[in-house]
């Protein structure tokens, strides 16, 4: 069975494939069964690969599957191999999992829409991208997936392309990507002249022999670090995320929620070998940028009014604990807490998508309010989502921060205060989205006699083909964080799982202080949700307190208009400095060198007279020459 | 003798003139064959050369017009005197000085030459040459042969008039 | 070294026989009749043809005279076919040197 693992990432190729070929035929909705269809093939297949993975010895469980040798160019082999291992194996569990809920989503979603099959079909190929991403045995097959996704992220935020904020927000997105990707490419020319190999097993074996050293190793570490945060959307490149939320909403949960911003967190711990060995301020920078990051975006959250960026913000803030976690040598919780998040995130998304599309469209949340009575079901889920991100337990999200949190306790209490006051903050804007929606007075009929407004509105639940979904990822989020519960070893079920692929990086915390009191820490973030929780109902639907939503917060500290000045004013000047030089200086040697063979040659065929005398004499004097030069070295010799 | 007829031909203005002197040229060098043994070849070289290659050169002067004469005095590109006169003074310094160095160089190796006299008969000669053509070189002189009936083919259809088109 | 005697010996010949080639040479340079110069290049193949027959003699060998043989053969093909290009390219025109055949100006 684990030799079929290539069906993983080739069933959503063929569907994506079949819709390119027949999408048009199928039309509204069967290129969506298609589609789902093979992404639920997709997930049987990797449902069927981990049964078989539990049933071998733990030292076992780590399987490469060679499909052809892609790159034999001299010293360099690289093979087109997929890798399942415990890590791997998880990943494309969930990733398939949410993607067939997702796809099963999108088609009551998409309804109507006239490139209904196309979307699929991009919907398809990113779940192939990501699979070859998680499943990829070197760094190249990972960079193939790499790229894929970043495409079809371009492809989905641009969808309705004929928007030109879309577009601009496909094109922002790509760029900023692409940024990243520069980190990673320099790190695999790295890895290649050093280890000489991009395979993870030779890389990782490298690092565990102590034939990488240090430097390196810190060098790899950090530029694949540069790329996760491109692709994680952490503290300098997070700026495309936001405006991705352009894209329609089924490919807001599926890529910025649950799958493709997760592929840094995936990559920082497919490497940790390597992390393991750098120097330790590399392990520091790395969480006191996810500190950073998680801690300004929910502030950003907390002022603003479209319930997609809320969401937006809150994921970037999420992802900014799970490199905190990575930060504090914590591989197991982040990895938890990206399973938990991509059930809780993908949940709001789509609970967020369908009361937009109850609300006929409208983003707004001040427009929002008391939809519970009117979608019922939408409302129930997206609270279970709530209390899952705030971090109420017995809900999944809890186990998880707080397994990072202990970690990161262990680690630099500094960062722990950090890390505790965005739990806070997350409570507080979650709680403030769920009454600005749910609760509340009915307000969406407010200004409908105001100039511009759509009229009068009725909002309805949605179709149960996207229900079902989100009672899925519901039911996930209450139950998910039995993978991992704090209080025996006997339930550290993914910790035991994913020991042989992080066990020697993993932080040993056994005998710190919070180690010991964990149980304290547990129930101080308990307090530290429900605190925020309170504050936020004060707020909001108590009117206790006045609103207090800075403007600069809603403008997200300004960061978009800063880059935008460092980048056109200087950036463009620069750029055009060097577009000059390749015009110039380069294309001028190509040309110069054009141009002298020309002049050369212009005069070279002047010997050509065309008189027949002249041709004789040359060659005559030639032969001259030619017998007096043998005549002279017989002579001489 | 040989001498005068070459710088004759190179000299003269009037082609059939320097015709005339080749035809002085070849029966010296003729003359050059008896005496070094080579009978035959002395004999082919008056039939063929001197009787047929000359006249064909006689023919073709005259066809095409017996009154061109050639212009000694003027010569379109000026550096070629002096240069081809540097070549050759250059080429026969080469040669004169190969055949100098490789004087007494060179030793006896064949089987000799037999010469016509009482012992061997009087077409001794003919008949080693004879003996060396059919036995040694019989694929060269079958190609030769082929060689010649392809040169005839080939100049007469070389010379042929162009059909005229029909009108 | 070349005796100076009165008796010819080989390297006579041969010295002939390079300058006669010389000659040859000189002529086709010069000349502009193609006519002439097809002469002065028969020249030059009696020349060789008189080294060749010289060194035969002087090795006892006999092949020197089969060459000379030979190159008899094809020089007479090859005055067949020059003569027959020459009167094919001149026989319309008046042009009667060599130098108005400048049609491989580069």
């Amino acid at each position: 069975m684990l030799d079929l693992i290539w069906f993983i990432p080739l069933l959503p190729l063929a569907g994506a494939v079949l819709n390119l070929a027949l999408g048009r035929k199928f039309g509204d909705p069967r290129a969506g069964w298609v589609a789902t269809i093979a992404t639920a093939g997709s997930f049987l297949m990797t449902v069927l690969v981990y049964f078989e993975m539990l049933g071998l010895a733990a030292e076992e469980r780590s399987h490469v599957e060679t499909l052809f040798s892609w790159l034999p160019v001299g010293s360099l082999q690289v093979d087109f191999a997929l890798l399942a291992d415990p890590l791997s194996v998880t990943m494309a569990l969930f990733i398939t999992g949410i993607s067939t809920l997702i796809h099963l989503y999108a088609i009551g979603y998409m309804h109507g829409d006239d490139r209904f099959s196309k979307f699929f079909l991009y919907l398809n190929l990113f779940v192939f991208s990501m699979l070859m991403l998680v499943l990829g045995e070197n760094l190249l097959v990972t960079f193939l997936g790499w790229e894929g996704v970043g495409a079809c992220s371009y492809f989905l935020i641009s969808f309705w392309h004929t928007r030109n904020s879309a577009a601009v927000a496909g094109k922002k997105a790509f760029v900023t990507n692409r940024i990243g990707d520069f980190g990673v490419m320099t790190a695999m020319f790295l890895a290649f002249s050093t280890v000489g190999s991009l395979s993870y097993g030779a890389i990782n074996e490298a690092a565990h022999n102590g034939e990488l050293a240090s430097v390196t190793a810190t060098a790899i570490a950090m530029l694949l670090f540069v790329g996760a945060c491109g692709k994680s959307a952490q503290l300098p490149l997070y700026l495309w995320l936001p405006d991705a939320m352009e894209g329609p909403t089924p490919v807001s949960a599926l890529i910025h929620a649950a799958t493709m911003v997760t592929s840094g967190v995936f990559l920082m711990t497919r490497i940790n070998p390597v992390l393991h060995i750098s120097y330790d301020w590399a392990s520091t920078v790395i969480a006191v940028v996810g500190a950073a990051t998680a801690l300004y975006a929910a502030t950003i959250a907390v002022a603003q009014n479209d319930i997609k960026k809320v969401l937006a913000y809150s994921t970037v803030s999420q992802l900014g604990f799970m490199f905190l976690a990575i930060g504090s040598g914590a591989y197991v919780a982040a990895i938890f807490h990206m399973v938990t998040h991509a059930f809780f995130k993908a949940l709001l998304f789509l609970g967020s998508g369908s009361v937009i599309h109850g609300m006929h469209h409208e983003q707004d949340m001040r427009k929002m309010g008391a939809l519970r009575k009117v979608m019922p079901i939408t409302g129930f889920t997206f609270i279970i989502g709530w209390l899952a991100i705030a971090g109420v337990p017995p809900f999944a999200g809890f186990w998880s921060k707080d397994e990072i949190l202990l970690y990161v306790y262990a680690n630099n209490p500094a960062l722990y205060f950090v890390g505790l006051v965005t739990a806070l903050l997350t409570a507080y804007y979650m709680t403030r989205q769920v009454i600005m929606v749910f609760y509340g007075k009915a307000r969406w009929n407010d200004h409908s006699e105001d100039h511009g407004a759509h009229g009068e509105i009725s909002p309805h639940e949605s179709p149960k083909v996207m229900l079902i979904p989100l009672i899925v990822l519901a039911v996930l989020s209450i139950f998910g964080g039995a993978m991992q519960l704090p209080f025996s070893k006997n339930l550290h079920f993914l910790e035991h799982w994913l020991a042989p692929v992080v066990e020697e990086s993993e932080a040993y915390i056994g005998k710190t202080w919070a180690y010991q009191n964990k149980y304290l820490l547990l129930v101080v973030a308990i307090v530290v949700a429900l605190t925020g929780i309170l504050i936020s109902v004060a707020v909001y639907a108590k009117s206790k307190f006045k609103v207090v939503e800075p403007k600069i917060l809603e403008q997200a500290w300004k960061y978009d208009a800063t880059v935008s000045r460092v980048v056109g004013g200087p950036g463009v000047s620069a750029f055009n400095l060097i577009a000059w030089i390749d015009a110039n200086i380069v294309d001028g040697i190509v040309n110069g060198v054009g141009e002298s063979i020309r002049g050369v040659a212009g005069s070279m065929r002047r010997i050509q007279s065309g008189f027949v005398r002249t041709y004789a004499l040359l060659i005559s004097l030639g032969t001259v020459l030619m017998l007096a030069w043998f005549l002279l070295r017989g002579a001489l010799l | 003798m040989i001498l005068l007829g070459a710088v004759g031909v190179i000299v003269r203005r009037h082609p059939v003139h320097a015709a005339l002197s080749l035809v002085l040229t070849l029966f010296g060098v003729a003359v050059l064959f008896v005496a070094q043994d080579a009978h035959f070849l002395a004999a082919v070289q008056v039939i063929v050369y001197a009787g047929a290659i000359v006249v064909l050169f006689l023919f073709v002067i005259m066809l095409l017009g017996v009154d061109r004469v050639e212009n000694l005095r003027t010569e379109p590109l000026s550096a070629q005197r002096p240069l081809a006169i540097i070549t050759c003074l250059g080429l026969l310094a080469v040669l004169v000085a190969a055949i100098v160095n490789g004087n007494g160089v060179l030793n006896e190796r064949g089987e000799g030459i037999n010469l016509p006299d009482l012992q061997n008969g009087s077409d001794a000669n003919t008949v080693q040459l004879a003996e060396s053509i059919f036995s040694r070189y019989v694929v060269a002189f079958e190609v030769t042969s082929v060689l010649l009936v392809i040169a005839v083919v080939g100049t007469v259809l070389l010379t042929r008039k162009a059909k005229l088109s029909a009108k | 070294m070349i005796s100076l005697s009165l008796t010819p010996t080989s390297s006579w010949y041969l010295i002939l026989s390079a300058v006669l080639f010389a000659i040859g040479t000189f002529g086709v340079l010069v000349r502009r009749n193609p006519l002439v110069m097809f002469m002065c290049i028969e020249l030059m193949l009696n020349a060789v043809n008189l080294s060749f027959v010289t060194l035969a003699r002087e090795l006892n060998d006999i092949n020197g005279q089969t060459i000379v043989f030979f190159v008899m053969v094809v020089a007479a093909a090859e005055v067949v076919v020059g003569l027959g290009i020459i009167v094919s390219i001149m026989r319309n025109r008046s042009a009667m040197t060599v130098d108005d055949l400048a049609e491989l100006k580069g």
